[in-house]
């Protein structure tokens, strides 16, 4: 398409009538734009063509009521509403949303961390993932959510910052592009699609943070973490984040915010990736995996593996049956609680 | 969640919206500004579902801006209303509605302060005084305790303070902080941020 521009091929495409949606929004629908009529986005959104209807209806069997969906939706809702959102098409498997991610403002621009889990209901599905994807040498996101939709909508941003450039000659700022990408999700607010990311990026005011979702929001913040362990990751750079930390430091609490929230979050886990964002551009930490820190940690803690002390108890306790001993083998249970006397 | 209240005076409106962007339980945001300037007398306060509110309010704000470019002056407060409430009316039963729930504040020339509510159902109302949240249940019968159609600056500022101490004692949720502005004959002026006290 920048091509076309340069070349001026716009005859070759044929016209189109904008907004398969209506008033909300402007987008075309084979995603070919002439460039002399064109406004000044114009996007090719994959699979346009099957957006000639609401993504809510996108692949719907049927999206026709059954009657006791009638009586239920006309008990809770005044007369002449819009219902619910008809019933979604089932996924063919579920859909991941565990992660911990998150990214802060210092005084050396923005520091952007991510663990490297993608996990799908139970199951690790990559134990290493990258959720922290360049977008331009000096814009990188953080994603969370279903990682199929946030690889995708990367690759489209990343697209259309470069189609920006092309055509303006200057590069489009971070809030520009959190604008931008708000925007091309917000067609699909309601449907099943998950984005949760947070832009990190230096532009001509300095470094700035975004988070979008594709709920529609959008904040610009100092600090955001997102994913299932974000509360476990805010409780401790909210201890430690300020502006003036160097380099080191800030890479330091955000390597221990992952680790601790991969500690306690099920879907969080395995290794830990590190960017940093300056006036220079991106630079990657290598990644680490985390189970080496939670052996240092344990090793710190006094050491030793807890099972010598948990026989050590029960063998100073005169040992037990074997009920006892099948008991205290399971593990769990403190040494010698009563039910194994 | 969410908490926005106005107080309307004989020549001026006082409007107040707390200051937090939360995502489940998580505040994301301390500091987050939910009035969107209209115009150099109009303030909209917006809040409702994640992405509609700032959707739609920069809809009308768009709208009302390029009104003034292309008429050459601006709409009244009430006009602004009524379009507002327009659109909300118009997407209200297409596939697509907003779910935002707004205060639109202004000075008139001619009428003088005014302020509407509005709610999702695209219902509108000129008030006097009016409030919008869970926060409403607890301050509007303070409001209507201590109003009167001639209050003064110093009054309004103290209702709201009225308001604001007993959001912190009685609700639920902890919203530290407001921003306050005011619009009278002169335009929109910031006023110090109301702080809740518990930190």
């Amino acid at each position: 398409m920048a091509l076309q521009d340069l070349c001026h091929l716009q005859e070759v495409f044929p016209d189109t009538d904008c907004s398969p949606f209506g008033t909300r929004t402007g987008y075309y629908d084979d995603g070919f734009p002439a460039s002399s009529r064109s406004p000044l986005f114009n996007f090719f959104i994959p699979a346009a063509e099957f957006l000639q209807e609401s993504p809510l209806q996108f692949g719907q069997v049927s999206s026709a009521f059954t009657s006791q969906d009638h009586l239920l939706s006309s008990l809770s809702w005044p007369p002449g509403l819009p219902q619910d959102s008809p019933q979604p098409v089932p996924l063919p498997f579920p859909m991941s949303h565990g992660t911990t991610t998150l990214a802060f403002l210092f005084q050396g621009g923005v520091l952007a961390a991510a663990d490297t889990r993608s996990s799908c209901s139970g199951l690790v599905a990559c134990p290493s993932s990258q959720k922290v994807l360049p977008i331009h040498s000096h814009l990188v996101g953080t994603t969370s959510g279903t990682s199929a939709d946030c690889a995708l909508w990367k690759r489209i941003l990343a697209r259309e910052l470069r189609l920006y450039q092309l055509r303006h000659g200057r590069r489009l700022s971070t809030g520009g592009a959190a604008k931008l990408m708000s925007h091309m999700l917000h067609p699909f607010k309601g449907s099943e699609l998950c984005v949760a990311a947070t832009l990190c990026g230096w532009d001509a005011s300095g470094p700035s943070l975004f988070y979008v979702c594709s709920d529609g929001t959008r904040l610009q913040g100092a600090l955001f973490s997102v994913g299932s362990g974000s509360p476990y990751a805010y409780s401790i750079l909210d201890q430690g984040v300020r502006w003036d930390l160097t380099l080191q430091e800030a890479t330091s609490i955000a390597r221990e915010a992952v680790y601790r929230a991969t500690h306690r979050d099920a879907w969080s886990g395995n290794c830990v990736d590190v960017f940093h964002v300056s006036s220079a551009g991106w630079r990657r930490r290598g990644r680490e995996d985390l189970r080496e820190e939670y052996y240092r940690e344990r090793d710190r803690q006094g050491g030793e593996d807890l099972r010598e002390e948990y026989y050590r108890e029960r063998d100073r306790r005169g040992g037990g049956g074997p009920e006892g001993g099948v008991l205290q083998r399971e593990g769990q249970t403190r040494g010698g609680g009563p039910e194994t006397e | 969640m969410e908490y926005l209240v106005g107080i309307q005076g004989p020549d001026f409106v006082l409007v107040a919206a707390d200051n937090v962007a939360a995502s489940s339980i998580i505040q994301m945001k301390h500091d987050q500004d939910k009035m969107f300037k209209l115009s150099e007398k109009i303030l909209l306060l917006c809040v409702g579902e994640a992405g509609d509110t700032a959707q739609f309010a920069e809809y009308i704000q768009k709208n009302l801006q390029l009104y003034k470019m292309r008429n050459g002056y601006e709409l009244s407060p009430s006009a602004a209303a009524n379009f507002t409430r327009k659109n909300l009316a118009d997407y209200l039963r297409s596939r697509t509605p907003y779910h935002v729930n707004l205060l639109l504040a202004g000075y008139d020339e001619t009428d003088g302060p005014g302020l509407y509510y509005m709610d999702y159902l695209s219902s509108l109302s000129k008030a006097p005084f009016a409030a919008h949240g869970y926060g409403a249940y607890l301050t509007l019968s303070i409001l209507d305790q201590h109003y009167k159609p001639d209050l003064t600056r110093e009054e309004a500022v103290d209702l709201l303070k009225k308001c604001i101490e007993e959001l912190r004692k009685r609700f639920i949720m902890n919203l530290p902080s407001f921003t306050v502005r005011l619009i009278d004959k002169e335009g929109i002026h910031d006023l110090e941020k109301l702080s809740s006290g518990a930190k």
